[in-house]
């Protein structure tokens, strides 16, 4: 799904996503390396190692998380198209979140926000029919969250989130139509999670037998097999691709295990923006702006 | 010049606009309906629609947005009716504006101003006289701002836009009305002092916000039956000015700290706690606190006035300290 929409964006664009951020921040241009040091909490992470895992932040590829609260980001990416907008600006602001998203306040608020302020946002809700152990039907009384974001009279479309060229092509119009000034766009993209939601997670709540038929519709598989079918892409060239991404991950392993830890004494920085004459609150650090 | 607490508070978003485009309001019936308190009376007339942002009813949403905004380089001021439903809110404000730049490393900081209005004594009953301001200056990443005079209402707003990081501002909602005098040429004002509104040498009264009106009345009665009182006006809840309130401390010998907000993990008890602290042995008397009674803040007039700080109890409580050891 990131793949997808992530492709159609332009650099002056920015992206807002979950806890379960990595890949988008990967797809973004967020460099292997960096995420990963992040994670071990070393200097040389994305975020200096304050932000972890579920806080991946880069202001060079306007990557703004990583927000490990559910529907945090929503309300956060309505006020940055409302900044675009005010400013004359023809951005997108893409937000990624999760079906369990959905029942959140947030949620609500902010479809309404975007849509009666038209502003040019783009929401991405990566439907994958569970929230840790919930299944949709046990948390929403109308399951179709299209339908729902159509209410907010926000053009709204589901699609098939394990067909990368399906997610492309809705991703490409949505974000044509909302950088071109057609207000908030939905995209309902219907997806499964192969594995546990967390290394806690013993997957009481669902059959191996529904994991192994989702698994049929692997999109990396899928993706392959229609390539080869066309043509695209021979054995050679994939296996190519995969010793690349092996590669790539291997190096990322390296950089990340000779990072180094942040010193102690850094402990209180980044509470405050840091300016001459104040630095046990503040660096001039901060880099927020158009 | 006359000027009205609220009209204060006009002039500095006045001036604000007038100086930075960058610089809008949203929040609830700002616009149309003049603000809920009335402080931004006209201002959509002087500035449209785009800039004086009329916001449904969606704390967590328009605040987050105002987060978004100034993320993307605007300068937000978000208004609030009342702390009250600033807990619909309080997601963003601790989840993202006050982590943001800490989790991101220092890459993403957040420049908004938020301002709303806290504190009782109009019979509004409990869901909307509390004064939490004292639960926000817990968060590391924002700065807390009570303005109780007239210039601090027309100066702070402007040096908190300033600020790169979130600015909290809590207009206490019985200063309103208050009127006096204010220069023609009041403009920005300083927000990481505190304020010695009056000079003593027997006892320090710390105080902000709302209860500081209260406090100068407490002082005056002192000083006629010969205690002499300094009145420090905390004017910045976070960060603390630490550095002010040990220094009248020392000079004194005596502390009462006058809070609206609760006694029990309040900043009250910061203040205490720190005096004990750091000038431990330059008191003569156990720090003493006024504070709001335990209780959600009643409707009836009379529990109402029993539950706050009020000039009798900060009288007893000065004298109580002054009376205590030597
Ligand atoms: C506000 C909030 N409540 C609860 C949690 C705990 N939590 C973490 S992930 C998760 C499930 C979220 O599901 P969904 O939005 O569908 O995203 P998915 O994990 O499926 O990608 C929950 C409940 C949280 N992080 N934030
Ligand atoms: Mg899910």
């Amino acid at each position: 799904m990131a793949a997808g929409v992530l492709e159609t964006l332009a650099p002056e664009d920015a992206v807002l996503a979950t806890y379960r951020e990595h890949g988008h921040a990967l797809l973004r241009g967020v460099a292997a390396g960096a995420i990963l040091a992040e994670m071990y909490g070393h200097v040389e992470g994305c975020c200096r190692g304050r932000g972890g895992s579920m806080h991946l932040f880069d202001a060079a590829t306007r990557f703004y998380g990583g927000n490990a609260i559910v529907a945090g980001g929503l309300p956060l990416a309505v006020g940055m198209a409302l900044a675009d907008k005010m400013s004359g600006r023809s951005r997108v602001t893409v937000c990624f979140f999760g079906e369990g998203a959905v029942a959140e306040g947030e949620f609500h608020e902010s479809l309404n926000l975007a849509a009666l302020w038209q502003l040019p946002v783009l929401f991405c809700c990566e439907n994958n029919l569970y929230a840790m152990g919930t299944a949709l039907g046990r948390s929403e009384s109308q399951t179709d969250i299209a339908l729902k974001a159509a209410s907010y009279e926000i053009a709204a479309w589901a699609v098939d989130g394990m067909d990368v060229v399906a997610v492309e092509d809705a991703a490409r119009h949505a974000v044509e139509a909302v950088r071109a000034g057609g207000g908030p766009h939905f995209l309902e993209l219907r997806t499964y999670r192969f594995r546990a939601h967390s290394m806690f997670d013993p997957e009481r709540y669902r059959d191996k037998a529904e994991v192994a038929r989702w698994l049929e519709r692997d999109p990396i598989n899928l993706l392959r097999a229609a390539m080869e079918a066309a043509g695209q892409l021979t054995a050679q060239e994939w296996e190519q691709l995969q010793s690349d991404a092996d590669a790539e991950v291997a190096a990322a392993v390296d950089f990340a295990e000779a990072g180094t830890p942040e010193p102690l004494e850094d402990l209180t920085r980044f509470v405050y923006s840091e300016r001459a004459g104040n630095t046990g609150t503040g660096a001039g650090s901060g880099r927020s702006g158009p | 010049m006359k000027s009205s607490y609220r009209e204060a508070l006009r002039a500095g978003i006045r001036d604000a606009m007038l100086r930075d485009e960058r610089v809008f309001l949203m929040g609830e019936d700002v616009g149309s309906y003049g603000g809920s308190f009335a402080v931004s009376l006209g201002l959509l007339e002087e500035f449209g629609p785009e800039r004086i942002r009329d916001t449904p009813l969606s704390e967590s949403g328009f605040v987050g947005a105002g987060i978004g905004a100034a993320l993307a380089g605007m300068r937000p001021i978000v208004e609030i009716m009342t702390v009250n439903f600033s807990l619909l809110a309080l997601d963003q404000i601790v989840n993202n504006a006050a982590s943001l730049l800490h989790m991101s490393g220092g890459q993403f900081n957040v420049p908004i101003v938020i301002r709303m209005t806290t504190g009782a004594g109009r019979q509004l009953g409990a869901q909307h006289s509390h004064s939490l301001e004292g639960w926000f200056a817990h968060i590391p990443g924002l700065r807390i701002l009570a303005p109780a005079t007239l210039a601090d209402a027309r100066g702070m707003l402007w040096t908190a836009l300033e600020d790169p990081d979130p600015v909290l501002i809590f207009e206490h909602g019985s200063l309103y009305n208050v009127t006096g005098e204010l220069d023609d040429d009041a403009g920005p004002v300083d927000i990481d002092t505190a304020a010695i509104r009056r000079t003593g040498a027997d006892i320090t009264l710390i105080t902000y916000g709302g209860t500081l009106p209260a406090v100068l009345d407490a002082a005056e009665q002192l000083a006629a039956e010969g205690i002499d009182a300094e009145v420090l006006d905390l004017r910045t809840l976070r960060p603390l000015d630490e550095a002010a309130i040990l220094a009248s401390v020392r000079r004194t010998h005596r502390a009462v700290v006058v809070d609206e907000g609760w006694r029990s993990g309040s900043i009250s008890a910061e203040i205490s706690a720190r005096i004990t602290e750091n000038a431990f042995y330059d008191l003569d008397a156990p720090v003493g606190r006024v504070c709001s009674a335990e209780v959600p803040i009643p409707y009836a007039k009379h529990l109402e006035l029993a539950a706050l700080p009020s000039v009798d109890r900060i009288i007893a409580a000065a004298r109580q300290a002054v009376s205590a050891g030597g």
